[in-house]
């Protein structure tokens, strides 16, 4: 049987070999129910894994020198050092054996996480770190085909033994590492959505919220819910809005621009918009916007400046005093 | 429970304790309209501080009560609508329009002194 996922390309790929293992399971079944054959389980799984560490412990610099040729060859970890590759090696290899031994995955759990931790900012990718784990099994289980290649009913139950823990390391390492890259996005997340609300006071009772970039429904939200905050705390008159820096809106961050200027007034604030693009006015007229309530100044000075004379100030230059 | 309404000088100041039910702002209402002639009072503060819901009959009393002090001859402000509800309210196109509306009582105050200076 041919594999469909590598066509053939590997030597040894799992499916072939699930394939040809399932055939030898039928056989000893076979001749389980025939009273003539005998089939005996003389070791127990734990036992087996024992024979399997030490093993992988016994050949431990042969095996991680293989594999880590073979992370150089399929051009995984590109980003890392040969030096940081094989520093890598050696931990991920040590953890590796020692999940198998003990069966306890907190401490490559941990490990993953703290090998993610390091990795991913510098670029490395899932399908990198999943991949590499896969290699270091493909390369163990082919040690084991070579040790035991003799005696195939012992690789079968040693495959028994060494495969579920296998998949449970490859599984604990990739979420670990997702997990990891999922924190990480969480984190930017909050941290750009911090950055992209500055309500600023200019003067007493009037405040500046200045927008750039695209937004998005829940940006909108979240900019209503500080203004209409902002507009508490500092007890403001008149705040200015500034949409220069957003190039376009869809209808509903519209209304919801709409809806911003009308909660403000209910707080007993006066909203002034200004810097709206072509495109903004345009957004603004299709939904049919009540002028009337809306105040719209062209660019921020000019808002600044309303907002003044609304307030009851006025600017002059020194010289004019004299 | 019904709502207190206070005469301060020129104005008559009314301030929601809780939650109201639809009888207790009818009753506000005309107490409110009474009142405000009665007093011979120039403005009306309604501080809803307290309310942390605003439903469309609250919001239509609030207009109304607004609309018939105009009527009576004084001026009305609506004082401490909360963020929260404030944009709850606009969701829900409840937007209080021709009434005067101020951040708190002392915002309140002196929005109607201004106002009455700007008459006299």
């Amino acid at each position: 049987m041919i594999c469909w996922e590598c066509a053939g390309t590997q030597a040894i790929c799992w499916v072939e070999l699930e394939a040809v293992r399932r055939k030898e399971n039928r056989l000893m079944s076979r001749q389980m129910s025939n009273p003539g054959g005998e089939l005996v389980r003389s070791e127990a799984p734990s036992e087996l894994l024992r024979e399997l560490v030490a093993h992988l412990r016994q050949n431990r610099t042969q095996l991680r020198e293989e594999w880590v040729v073979r992370i150089t060859e399929t051009r995984l970890l590109t980003a890392m050092t040969k030096e940081e590759i094989f520093a890598e090696a050696t931990s991920v290899y040590d953890s590796y054996v020692e999940a198998l031994e003990t069966e306890a995955f907190e401490a490559l759990q941990a490990y993953a996480r703290n090998l993610s931790e390091r990795i991913i900012p510098r670029g490395v990718e899932t399908h990198e770190v999943v991949g590499i784990v896969l290699l270091l099994r493909d390369v163990l289980a082919r040690s084991l085909f070579a040790k035991y290649q003799t005696d195939f009913k012992k690789l079968n139950r040693i495959l028994d033994a060494y495969e579920p823990a296998a998949n449970r390391i490859a599984n604990t390492v990739a979420v670990g590492f997702v997990q990891e890259r999922e924190r990480v996005i969480r984190q930017q997340q909050e941290a750009i959505r911090e950055l992209s609300t500055p309500v600023l006071q200019v003067r007493e009772r009037l405040l500046i919220l200045p927008i750039i970039g695209v937004i998005d429904p829940q940006r909108a939200r979240q900019l209503t819910e500080q203004l209409l905050r902002g507009i508490r705390a500092n007890r403001a008159k008149v705040v200015v809005i500034d949409i220069t820096g957003v190039a376009a809106m869809d209808v509903t961050v519209a209304n919801h621009l709409v809806q911003t200027v009308e909660a403000s007034r209910l707080l007993g604030a006066r909203v002034i918009v200004t810097g709206l693009s072509a495109e903004i006015a345009q957004t603004l007229v299709t939904i049919g916007v009540d002028l009337g309530k809306m105040n719209t100044v062209g660019d921020l000075q000019g808002g600044i400046e309303q907002a003044e004379r609304l307030l009851g100030y006025k600017v002059v230059t020194l010289a004019e005093t004299r | 429970m019904e709502v207190p309404i206070l005469k301060q000088g020129e104005v008559l100041i009314a301030t929601f304790q809780a939650a109201l039910s639809d009888a207790d702002l009818e009753h506000l209402r005309r107490g409110l309209v009474q009142q405000v002639v009665k007093f011979r009072s120039r403005g009306v503060i309604v501080d809803v501080t307290a309310m942390d819901v605003m439903d469309s009959f609250a919001s239509r009393t609030l207009r109304e009560i607004a609309h018939m002090i105009r009527l009576r001859g004084a001026e009305t402000v609506i004082v401490g609508i909360q963020p929260e509800v404030a944009f709850a309210m606009v969701q829900l196109g409840l937007t209080l329009e021709d009434v005067a509306t101020a951040l708190d009582l002392e915002e309140g105050l002196a929005y109607l002194i201004e106002k009455f200076k700007n008459i006299d």
